[in-house]
């Protein structure tokens, strides 16, 4: 549904008297299948939004190439822009006009007559059950209600992808879960949905498939549970006293299905095993026959951000 | 056919979001209003005219071209709310034309230019003022042009700066010599020639003078054509750039 190659975009920017040329996305491939929620996650200046923003249409790309919905991003983005919506991070409703003011317009804008602009807009506005304040102004909307609008908004003429730029920042808990069952309902419309996302829950939630993006690139791509398998195993974490860590290393180091030992600093030891489950009751049977006590333990399975630390040496946390 | 009907489309969205505050239309004619008030009855003795009537002949047609003026170059302000909010972004997705996000702006600019100038103009009939209605809508074909003109030039300008700390002292450094080269307040007949020399470059000073002659009845003088002509050629050549910018990338 959408393939791009090589897609790149830099901007200039001025410090002073300076000039610097920032490479904000360098050669992004992407293949994302019909009917599936694609995400996009990585730390914020990563390039995700001026990817987007290349395929929505609103910025030229330097170069590369990229097929949306079967029409060519470069030869014909008038054509891209029938077959997709686009709902930017920002915002994109006006605060005196009302959601089905709003509605009717940009399906009138996509060359939809009155007539049905005005029954897609009543559609929408049951849909994500907005009927209640459809009237009233966009200021007086919460957080949780505005962004809704401005998904209706996005595929009030029913495109076969739409883009979410960070469709859940600045939501409350609620909101935000009531938006990811938002969004797979648009998935099981038959809409290739694309997000991009900075939460790692997210992606790994509400995802099919994501790219994980770094300094404008593509690190690593796949679904969540395959990425996280190429993290090699998962790691049990014991707690013991300082003094009895030394005595449990030794032991547990010659053990098979420990494939590396780390002592921690408070007393206790991370194991590298394949897999917890397996390891944790042979632990427990080894250390309970020398006699040592335990304090706790923990099995610690891999995460989008190990996977991310993996591929870019940082925390996403961090970054 | 696109074209008109997208340009509508936006025309009708700004209208009506005009009409939800239409107290902005009578803060635009407020100030007006006052140099009517206040200030023309000075012009009188200063001008040397005849009577109170031809001394508002000589001032009104400045006072409508400094309104089209100011009113359209302001507009930008509006537009830089709007890309703030999203929603020109939002419009540049769908493949609405260009140049009706810009056209249905400043057509809604132009008519409500024109309410302000019919305001102004019946106030202005009270003091005796006395127009021939087919030389004064030539005057309002005039004053629509020139904000046309400014509004298309005041959008592509916010499109450029994006914040409203740039555009208004741009704009203010703008609209202060424009408006002093223009004979608006009182004629250049009285300045010297140094000074008319450089006004005949300033095109609002043939606008201004194009308007004088319409309201004084003199269809036949060459400062109507001339000034006529002048805006329109640059109202066009505003809406072309400013469309431009439009289609640009908007950030």
């Amino acid at each position: 549904m959408i393939e791009t190659r090589g897609l790149r975009k830099s901007f200039r920017s001025r410090a002073g008297r300076e000039t610097k040329t920032v490479d904000a996305v360098r050669g992004v491939n992407l293949d994302v299948a019909a009917g599936e929620i694609f995400g996009f996650l990585g730390p914020n200046g990563a390039g995700k939004t001026t990817t987007l923003r290349m395929l929505a249409t609103l910025i030229e790309p330097d170069g590369g190439e990229a097929t949306i919905a079967g029409a060519d991003l470069l030869k014909d983005p008038a054509g891209v822009r029938r077959r997709i919506g686009y709902v930017p991070q920002g915002g994109s409703t006006w605060d005196e006009s009302s959601a089905r003011e709003e509605l009717v317009l940009q399906a009138r804008l996509y060359g939809i007559s009155k007539a049905d602009a005005n029954r897609r807009a009543t559609r929408a506005l049951d849909a994500f059950q907005l009927s209640e304040y459809a009237d009233r102004k966009c200021k007086t909307y919460s957080g949780g209600q505005r962004r809704r609008v401005e998904i209706a908004l996005g595929i009030i003429h029913e495109p076969k992808i739409v883009f979410l730029d960070e469709p859940t920042t600045g939501l409350d808990p609620q909101s935000r879960a009531h938006m990811w069952d938002e969004i797979r309902r648009l998935r099981t419309e038959g809409m290739t949905v694309f997000i991009t996302t900075h939460y790692l829950d997210e992606a790994d939630a509400l995802c099919d498939r994501i790219a994980i993006m770094d300094h404008g690139e593509v690190v690593a791509e796949g679904t969540p549970a395959e990425l996280k398998r190429e993290i090699s195993g998962e790691v049990v974490i014991v707690g013991l006293d300082v003094a009895t860590t030394p005595q449990a290393a030794q032991l547990l180091d010659t053990e098979t299905y420990v494939s590396k030992l780390e002592t921690v600093d408070e007393g206790g030891l991370r194991l590298y095993v394949d897999e917890g489950a397996v390891a944790i009751p042979q632990v427990l049977r080894r250390l309970d026959h020398a006699g040592l006590e335990l304090r706790s333990i923990e099995l610690h399975r891999p995460s989008l951000d190990d996977v991310f630390l993996t591929k870019t040496g940082r925390s996403l946390r961090e970054s | 056919m696109k074209l008109a009907r997208d340009t509508w489309l936006i025309f009708q969205r700004q209208a009506q979001l005009l009409l939800r505050n239409p107290v902005w239309v009578f803060v635009g004619v407020f100030q007006p209003v006052m140099y009517l008030l206040l200030f023309a009855p000075l012009l009188k003795p200063a001008l040397n005219a005849p009577t109170q009537a031809a001394a508002y002949k000589i001032f009104v047609p400045g006072l409508l071209v400094l309104l089209a003026i100011f009113g359209g170059l302001f507009q930008g302000f509006g537009l830089i709310a709007e890309l703030r909010a999203g929603v020109i972004e939002r419009s540049r997705v769908t493949p609405v034309s260009r140049l009706a996000l810009l056209l249905g702006r400043s057509l809604r600019d132009v008519v409500s230019l024109i309410a302000q100038a019919v305001i102004i103009t019946v106030l202005a009939l009270l003091f005796d003022l006395r127009v021939f209605i087919g030389y004064l809508l030539l005057a309002y074909l005039m004053l629509a042009l020139i904000a046309l003109m400014t509004s298309a030039v005041s959008y592509g300008v916010a499109l450029k700066v994006k914040s409203e700390d740039a555009l208004a002292p741009l704009m203010n450094t703008v609209a202060q010599p424009v408006l002093l080269l223009s004979g608006i307040l009182l004629p250049l007949t009285f300045a010297p020639g140094w000074l008319q020399g450089v006004a005949k470059w300033n095109p609002f000073s043939w606008a201004v003078d194009g308007t004088r002659a319409l309201f004084d009845g003199d269809l036949g003088n060459d400062n109507v054509w001339q000034g006529l002509g002048i805006i329109a050629v640059l109202a066009v050549a505003g809406v072309v750039w400013a469309a431009r910018q439009f289609a640009r990338s908007v950030r």
